[in-house]
């Protein structure tokens, strides 16, 4: 459904952030993207969006190539592609209710966005979600006065209300703490779930990618060097992707957890 | 280096002997400037008005108090001129300033080799020519009046107000602009969204900082002739009127200090 072709990115500096990069997902996979930081994740999902320019190479989605796009029909392209940030980036001076509506700017005209006459279909949707996520009653609170957990789960909303067929998350967790990082995963493993969506997770914590999702991409120096299931990271793999270091560590609460679950099912 | 091995201790300066050194020479040039220019000034001054100063000042003393109170009557239409002289001239240049910081501002601006350097032009020349001046030229084309202290103040504000917008705009957080530009928006909706809610304290307090300073500008508007209090300012003192002077200086201060109180109380509320 998504698909990736040569993507090559440089940089002005001559930095090759992406080498060549070939990606097939299929409808409703839910993958993670790890690797070291500076290995090109952040600028692979945004590559495909295009906030950042692919030097050359190919993006298609369903059937539509996204890097010869006019800006026009990009914007219709990009409203198919719902994307989390690492710092949330909500709009930190707008409502609740304005964060998550502004999923739907790509829809919606001019004016209409601007004097915040949105469709009714698009505020019932936009109550729905939240009341999905556990903020219905945040509605009309400034983004500012949500703790990191909470903005998540808006920015969630926000890219869900876009009516998306893929997911872009890039280190959805990183700000958070280890609990709420686990439900936020959680959440956003579930709702792909539910939709049937795609989805690329940018993400550093290694275990906790192995919780969730299907698949594992690992990116070293702007080129895939792992493509597998989350049972094939073995510590040599890591070591591939990352460098030398003692990954028992980072592995083995999985493991555990498993053998604990396989234990209790005997 | 600032850290000198001393035997077995390390001794750490803030300069090197060479570098204070140095700094002892920049301070004795600048002295010796300062001596020179003295020199100058005094060379140009006629020493004889100057130690005639503390006499002329309390002739003028004398003759300006009391202040003639009953001349207030004449001063209400003047210092509401100037208050709408500054008001409506702040909210003109406003109108214009946002659009030329728009263009002025790296990350906003459609060309940065074409269009940013005319609005770095437009800030730099309207901030560069005393409201005064531009008072005098305004009242040569379009007559004097009201409206030439209207104009003069609107112009000369553009490029201070465009000028703290551009940089606010520039300093703006560019992932949530990023965020709004991936839900498809167009490029207005980005503006209306990404940016414009991260710079409304900054253009809140823009305003009402700019608009306390031009109260005191347009007070002198006058002299020229571009309207407000400045006109009676002129012709008393053209008269040699001092009671009226400093009646007239009394409700200048006033008109200051409450515009000062309703800024900063304003600007309390915003930020």
């Amino acid at each position: 459904m998504l698909r990736l072709e040569k993507l090559v990115k440089t940089y002005k500096t001559g930095d090759q952030a992406l080498k060549a990069v070939d990606l097939d997902i299929p409808e409703g996979q839910v993958l993670a993207l790890i690797g070291p930081s500076g290995a090109g994740k952040s600028t692979l999902i945004r590559c495909i969006n295009r906030l950042v320019e692919p030097t050359t190479g190919k993006v298609w989605l369903d059937g539509t190539e996204l890097t010869g796009l006019s800006s026009s029909g990009l914007r219709r392209e990009r409203r198919r592609m719902g994307m989390i940030f690492q710092e949330y980036a909500l709009v930190e001076r707008l409502s609740v209710m304005e964060n998550v509506l502004s999923g739907r700017l790509g829809y919606v005209g001019f004016w209409r966005s601007f004097l915040r006459r949105y469709p009714q279909s698009d505020v019932d949707e936009a109550f729905r979600l939240l009341d999905r996520v556990g903020l219905a009653h945040m509605a009309d609170k400034r983004a500012d006065e949500l703790s990191g957990g909470q903005r998540q789960r808006v920015g969630i909303c926000r890219a869900l209300i876009q009516n998306p067929a893929v997911l872009l998350v890039d280190e959805p967790t990183a700000s958070l703490d280890p609990k709420t990082s686990r439900q936020i995963m959680r959440l956003i493993c579930e709702l792909c779930r539910e939709r049937g969506l795609a989805a690329i997770i940018n993400i550093h914590d290694v275990a906790l990618a192995q919780m969730f999702v299907q698949r594992v991409i690992g990116l070293r120096f702007g080129a895939v060097e792992f493509d597998g299931p989350p049972e094939g990271l073995t510590p040599e793999v890591l070591t591939t992707i990352y460098g030398e270091e003692d990954w028992e560590a980072t592995i083995a609460p999985v493991d555990e957890d498993e053998e604990t679950a396989v234990e209790a099912a005997e | 280096m600032p850290v000198r091995e001393n035997g077995s201790l390390k001794v750490w300066q803030r300069r090197s002997g060479r570098e204070s050194l140095f700094h002892w020479l920049i301070w004795l040039v600048g002295i010796a400037i300062f001596a020179y220019c003295w020199q100058q000034i005094s060379n140009a001054t006629t020493w004889f008005f100057v130690w005639d100063a503390p006499r002329i000042s309390q002739d003028i003393w004398t003759r300006a108090t009391p202040p003639r109170w009953e001349y207030i009557s004449q001063l209400g239409k003047p210092i509401w001129d100037t208050l709408n002289i500054a008001t409506l001239g702040t909210i003109i240049s406003l109108f214009l300033a946002v659009p030329v910081a728009f263009l002025a501002a790296r990350n906003t601006t459609p060309s940065a080799l074409f269009i940013r350097p005319i609005a770095l032009l437009i800030i730099v020349s309207t901030r560069s020519i005393n409201s005064l001046i531009w008072a005098l030229l305004l009242i040569a084309i379009i007559g004097p009046g009201v409206f030439a202290g209207v104009v003069a103040i609107a112009i000369r504000s553009i490029g201070f107000c465009a000028k703290l917008l551009y940089e606010a705009i520039e300093e703006i957080d560019a992932t949530q602009v990023e965020a709004i530009t991936a839900t498809g928006a167009s490029r207005w909706q980005v503006m209306a969204y990404g940016i414009v809610p991260q710079i409304m304290p900054a253009f809140a307090g823009i305003a009402v900082f700019r608009w306390d300073i031009n109260i005191r500008e347009s007070t002198v508007l006058g002299l020229v002739g571009a309207g407000g209090i400045g006109l009676q300012l002129s012709s008393s003192l053209n008269v040699l009127a001092w009671p009226q002077v400093s009646l007239i200086l009394l409700v200048i201060l006033a008109a200051v200090v409450i515009s000062e109180w309703v800024s900063a109380k304003v600007r309390a509320a915003i930020i």
